[in-house]
């Protein structure tokens, strides 16, 4: 451990690949006995990052220091205290699943037995079945039970539940769970915000090879100064193009005003929806255009909702989508970066 | 961590664990134990049945219609080489030209043979010819030699065959066996997750190399045993030096092997470099015929070559009886070979 009880910690960590930028001076701290998330698109910089924590690439610059230790050469000693679940790995397709798990516990001076490895992984029914057998599920949790049979320090999972079925992912979170409970160490990368909330007490938001906000997810989410998020479109985009589109339809043959549900696209029925307008309903903290439709960050939903009704209604517009929920770490990735988490 | 009882796992050092994935691996692949145990046995019983000995054939002669025709006939007739038949003028130039015939006799007092200097059984034919219609006009012979006819084993053409096989063998499957498994596992992450555990290297590699000596005795067993029993191929040196001779033909293959994959991510980039290396000493190296067909001037390119060197020396022992010192030169290029490539490999090699 290092001196502040760090089991990772790294300072202005650099790593390019030609003109690409994939890690741009990163800072992060992961204390003993957390679990940690690195939340983040796909192309954020995760893997990089994790695959140099784990002495599998070298920083172009940056300090790194892992469980009180450097990475020099391949540090044998250091790697039997961690456990490394890469992204992917094909593990021999003739081999049963309990031969993968001796080979890995073969490298390993001390560790769990086999027979426990593959229980804490729910697959004891599987241990003389061979590898090309198993669904991705399976395959998944062999991969962490790989991970798992040096009984590691520090445990990184490099996306684990990445194209896994909504049971096979609830049943790696189960098992990262039980880890955390026996005070193991991890760091964990995803995309998926329901992860990250769910297994993680802290997380790092990373974006562009820098974490751009850091807290445990209840801090990240109160920090957009409010916990609900309402989302709405009028209409379709020509909505919001205004008198073009008015003039296209008008062309189409059947008059505008005919038809209540063009009722909105008709310029010049009232002030248009802009986003002064829409801070200044009740409760609203933030306003923010994705599209077509508009977030509004707000403290009270059954305030705001019925004042963006009428507001919308006195401007003659109607929405055609309207759904509210908790504010979740997406909702503070996209106030961060505007973008979405899955879009990358 | 203990979970509810369950079977024990007996885990061993992890050169030990690693061979044995890899000897799980292929045993449990059946078309790779086709190819590396089956498909050289059936090679051989193949081409030992296409060149098997046969009993010499009498060489067949054509005898131009005419008056001299029926007594020359007589005087032909009488030994096992050839096979004299009558043709009429206008059919004897066709018969020689279409193979029917090696030789063709005609004219009306002295004899005149037609036939084609080039070919062998044709020269062998006149001299017959010419030996017997001589002595029916008179000629005695000055001697009667003796008459040693050599047919044993060992100078046969499956003699020569099978040894090339055997080089042919330890090469293929050294090299493929190697590469195919490290590349397949480099495309995968595995080799990368291994070197993530803490698998040392020279334990991955070294694994490689254990697992292909261990299936260097079935291997080689099965192909000497068939042709020793079943095709009588001799083995007149000593079984422990061709033994040695394989061993170290394999782990210069393994080196070989070892380079090749040494950068490829994909099978289909290290096919290229497979064929590019193996394609000239299956070409050049004396599997199926004798390098001494090719000009002086490749002679130091094609002696060059590993497998020539280990195919020379897999003959040597076999069909020659030859002791270790003669062949330590061939001995000396496989070891280089082994080792030069074995070291650039562990320079170059990528791990991820």
């Amino acid at each position: 451990m290092t001196a502040s009880g760090a089991a990772l910690h790294c300072r202005g960590l650099i790593k390019r690949y030609g003109d690409v930028t994939a890690v741009a001076g990163l800072d992060l701290e992961v204390r003993a006995g957390e679990c940690f998330g690195m939340l983040g698109p796909n192309g954020a910089g995760k893997t990089t990052t994790v695959e140099i924590f784990e002495g599998l690439r070298d920083p172009d610059a940056g300090d790194v220091e892992v469980l009180g230790d450097r990475w020099h050469g391949d540090n044998l000693r250091l790697r039997a205290r961690l456990g490394i679940q890469l992204q992917e790995t094909k593990f021999p397709e003739k081999l049963a699943v309990a031969e993968v798990v001796t080979l890995f516990r073969s490298f390993y001076p001390r560790g769990l037995e086999v027979g426990d490895v593959l229980a804490l992984v729910g697959l004891q029914d599987k241990a003389r079945a061979q590898v090309r057998t198993l669904s991705g599920g399976q395959k998944q949790r062999l991969s962490l039970g790989c991970a798992l049979v040096g009984d590691p320090e520090l445990l990184f999972l490099d996306e684990p539940t990445t194209g896994l079925d909504p049971q096979s992912r609830r049943q790696t979170w189960e098992i990262v769970e039980n880890l955390k409970a026996r005070g193991r160490t991890v760091l964990i990368t995803t995309h998926y915000m329901e992860e990250a909330a769910r297994l993680c007490d802290r997380v790092a938001v990373v974006d562009h090879g820098r974490v751009i906000a850091l807290g445990t997810p209840r801090e990240l989410i109160a920090s957009l100064g409010a916990e609900h998020v309402i989302e709405f479109a009028v209409g379709t985009e020509q909505g919001q193009t205004g008198a073009g589109a008015g003039s296209d339809r008008g062309q189409t043959g059947a008059g505008p005003g005919s038809d209540p549900g063009l009722a909105p696209l008709r310029p010049g029925s009232g002030p248009p929806i802009d986003d002064g307008m829409l801070a200044g309903l009740p409760t609203v903290e933030k306003v923010a255009r994705d599209g077509g439709s508009w977030r509004l960050t707000v403290r009270e939903v059954h305030r705001a909702v019925p004042a963006l009704l009428s507001a919308l209604s006195e401007r003659g517009l109607e929405p055609t989508e309207l759904t509210t929920h908790h504010a979740t770490l997406e909702d503070v990735f996209m106030a961060l970066t505007g973008r979405r988490l899955r879009d990358g | 961590m203990t979970a509810e009882p369950a079977p024990a796992y007996k885990v061993r050092g992890p050169l030990i664990e690693l061979t044995r994935a890899r000897v799980y691996e292929l045993t449990r692949e059946p078309e790779a134990v086709f190819w590396v145990f089956v498909f050289p046995i059936v090679l051989a019983a193949i081409l030992g049945l296409a060149f098997r000995s046969k009993p010499p054939e009498p060489l067949p002669v054509a005898i131009v219609a005419g008056p001299h025709a029926e007594a020359r006939l007589a005087a032909l007739s009488g030994g096992p080489d050839l096979k004299p038949t009558i043709v009429s003028e206008a059919d004897a130039p066709l018969a020689l030209a279409r193979g029917r015939v090696v030789l063709v006799i005609s004219g009306a007092g002295t004899p005149s043979y037609q036939y084609d200097p080039t070919q062998p059984e044709s020269r062998t034919a006149r001299l017959a010819v010419d030996a017997a219609l001589q002595r029916a006009a008179g000629r005695g012979d000055a001697f009667t030699p003796a008459r040693v006819e050599v047919t044993e084993a060992g100078a046969r053409y499956v003699d020569f065959l099978v040894p090339g096989l055997l080089g042919m063998n330890l090469m293929g499957t050294g090299m493929w066996g190697i590469a195919f498994s490290l590349v397949v596992a480099r495309n995968g992450n595995l080799l990368k997750r291994l070197v993530a555990a803490p698998a040392r290297r020279s334990h991955l590699l070294g694994a490689q190399l254990t697992s292909r000596l261990i299936f260097l005795i079935p291997e080689a067993g099965a192909l000497l045993l068939f042709a020793y029993f079943a095709l009588g191929v001799p083995m007149r040196g000593s079984v422990l030096l061709l033994a040695g001779v394989s061993l170290l033909g394999a782990l210069a293959f393994s080196g070989l092997g070892l380079l090749t994959a040494a950068r490829p991510r994909t099978i289909e980039g290290v096919s290229g470099v497979m064929n590019l290396v193996m394609v000239p000493m299956w070409v050049f190296s004396g599997i199926f015929f004798s390098t001494e067909r090719f000009p002086a001037a490749l002679q130091p390119f094609v002696q060059a070559l590993p497998l020539t060197a280990l195919n020379n020396a897999l003959r040597a022992v076999m069909l020659e009886g030859s002791g270790l010192v003669p062949l330590l030169p061939e001995l000396a290029i496989l070891a280089g070979y082994g080792a030069v490539s074995f070291f650039i490999a562990l320079k170059v090699f990528r791990w991820q």
